[in-house]
C-alpha cells in the first residue's frame, strides 16, 4: 500500500508543483535549470500517476510494479477484486495513452518538417550576404529554424529589409542556439500534451512557460556572441512588424507580454540565480526524476 | 551533373514559368543541362509527382506535367507555418518571435523608440 500511496502523493506534488511553477518569475533568472525542473516534473507526473494505479492493482502479489507486471504476464494471473482490476486497466490505459500521444506527436512533427523541408528545397534561395541561411521570398517578417539532423535556418525577404545587419546577426545567433541545444525535443512532449488536453489550464500554461523559457535560454546563448541591445531591438521590430506583414488577418498565439519580458531581460539584466541555487534545482530535478522509477521497482 | 535536388528545383522552375502542361521531352529541351539523359528527367518528374508537387494527365502516349500549385501558394504555405498561423500547435518549427497586435504592439513600438534613442 505504501508504494501506491507514495506514488499518488508524488503525482499530486508534481501537478501542484507544475501549477505553482507557471506563476513564478525566478525561473527567468535561470532558464536552463528551470527547463530541467519542468522536464522532471512532467516525466515524474506521468510515471507516478500510472505507477499509483498499477501499484494499487498489484499490491496483493507483493512484488512491486515492474516484477508484479512480469508475474501476472507470465503466469496469466489477474487481481481478484473489482477495484484492483479497474485500477490495473486504468493504469495500463493511461500508460498506453501517454506513450501513444508522444509517439503520434513525434511522427506528426517529423511529417510536418519533412514537407516543410521539401518545399524549402524547391523555393527557398541562398543569399550571398547570409551564407548557410535559406531565404524565403515573402514581404512578411519571419525567422525560424526547421530542427532535425540537418537543421535549417530560414529567414524571409521581409526580415532582410526589416533588420539591420547587427540585428540579423543577433537573430541568427538566437536560432543557432535552438539548433545546437535541440530545444524542439524539449518542447515536443509539452506541445503534445497541450494539444490533447486543450481544456487543462495547467498543461496549457506549462507548455507556454517552457516555450518562453526556451526562448530565454536561446537569448542568453545568443547574447554571448552579439549585442544584447541589438537582439532586443530585433525582437521589438518583429513584434511590431504586423502592420505590413499579415496578409492573413489573424495573428499568432504570442503575446506582447512575452516579447517585453525577453526585451527587459536583455536590456536590464537581473543577476542570474546564484550557483548554489541553480545547483539545488538541478539536483532536485535529478532526485525527482529518479524517484518514480525507484518506486516502480520497490516491492510491496 | 547536378544533384537530384537541384534538378527537381530547376524542373519546378521551368514548369512554373510555363503556362500549360509539358511533356518530359519538352521539359528536357528547356533544361540548361543538355547532357541530361531523358530517363533522368522522367525519373525526376515522377518523383515530383509522387511527392504531390506535380499533377500529370495522359496525352496520347506521353504524360503532360504541371505544378499542383503555384509557387506563390507554396511560399504562402511556408509563411503561414513560419508565422504559426496554421492553427496546428505542433512544435515543428522554432520561431524567433511573433508579431502582436493592437495596444500590445503600441507598447512594443514605444519601447523600440526608447531603445533607439
Amino acid at each position: 500500500m505504501i508504494a501506491a500511496a507514495t506514488l499518488a502523493a508524488l503525482a499530486t506534488v508534481c501537478a501542484v508543483g507544475a501549477w505553482r511553477l507557471t506563476s513564478h518569475r525566478w525561473t527567468w533568472r535561470a532558464p536552463r535549470a528551470a527547463i530541467l525542473l519542468w522536464q522532471s516534473l512532467g516525466v515524474t507526473w506521468g510515471l507516478a500517476s500510472v505507477g499509483a494505479l498499477l501499484a494499487f492493482a498489484l499490491q496483493p502479489f507483493g512484488r512491486g510494479i515492474v516484477h508484479g507486471l512480469a508475474y501476472i504476464g507470465h503466469h496469466w494471473r489477474e487481481p481478484h477484486d473489482l477495484p484492483r482490476i479497474v485500477s490495473l486497466v486504468a493504469g495500463l490505459a493511461l500508460l498506453a495513452a501517454l506513450s501513444t500521444v508522444l509517439m503520434w506527436a513525434g511522427v506528426e512533427t517529423l511529417r510536418a518538417r519533412r514537407r516543410h523541408r521539401m518545399l524549402l528545397a524547391l523555393i527557398a534561395r541562398e543569399e550571398p550576404g547570409v551564407p548557410g541561411v535559406r531565404v524565403l521570398d515573402h514581404p512578411g517578417a519571419a525567422a525560424y529554424c526547421v530542427p532535425g539532423l540537418r537543421s535549417q535556418v530560414v529567414i524571409s525577404a521581409g526580415t532582410l529589409r526589416l533588420l539591420s545587419p547587427d540585428e540579423l546577426t543577433a537573430v541568427l545567433a538566437h536560432e543557432s542556439a535552438h539548433v545546437r541545444e535541440r530545444h524542439d525535443l524539449v518542447l515536443l512532449p509539452f506541445a503534445a500534451l497541450s494539444r490533447i488536453l486543450p481544456w487543462s489550464k495547467t498543461v496549457h500554461e506549462a507548455h507556454a512557460s517552457v516555450a518562453l523559457l526556451i526562448e530565454m535560454a536561446a537569448d542568453d546563448r545568443a547574447r554571448r556572441q552579439c549585442s544584447p541591445k541589438r537582439l532586443a531591438t530585433a525582437l521589438l521590430r518583429f513584434g511590431t512588424a504586423a502592420a505590413y506583414a499579415t496578409p492573413y488577418g489573424a495573428l499568432g498565439a504570442s503575446t506582447g507580454e512575452n516579447v517585453m519580458a525577453r526585451v527587459n531581460r536583455l536590456v536590464k539584466p537581473r543577476a542570474e540565480l546564484p550557483a548554489h541555487a541553480r545547483f539545488a534545482i538541478v539536483a532536485g530535478s535529478a532526485l525527482l526524476t529518479a524517484s518514480a522509477p525507484l518506486l516502480w521497482l520497490l516491492p510491496g | 551533373m547536378k544533384g537530384l535536388g537541384e534538378l527537381e528545383r530547376s524542373i519546378m522552375d521551368i514548369l512554373w514559368a510555363e503556362r500549360g502542361p509539358l511533356t518530359a521531352r519538352e521539359v528536357g529541351r528547356l533544361i540548361a543541362d543538355r547532357d541530361l539523359a531523358p530517363t533522368t528527367v522522367m525519373t525526376v518528374l515522377d518523383r515530383l509527382t509522387r511527392k504531390g508537387f506535380l499533377t500529370r494527365t495522359r496525352d496520347g502516349r506521353a504524360w503532360r506535367y504541371e505544378p499542383a500549385a503555384s509557387r506563390d501558394a507554396y511560399v504562402a504555405e511556408l509563411m503561414l507555418e513560419a508565422l504559426d498561423l496554421t492553427g496546428d500547435r505542433s512544435a515543428a518549427l522554432q520561431r524567433f518571435a511573433q508579431a502582436v497586435s493592437g495596444s500590445e504592439a503600441e507598447i512594443l513600438r514605444r519601447a523600440l523608440t526608447e531603445l533607439e534613442e
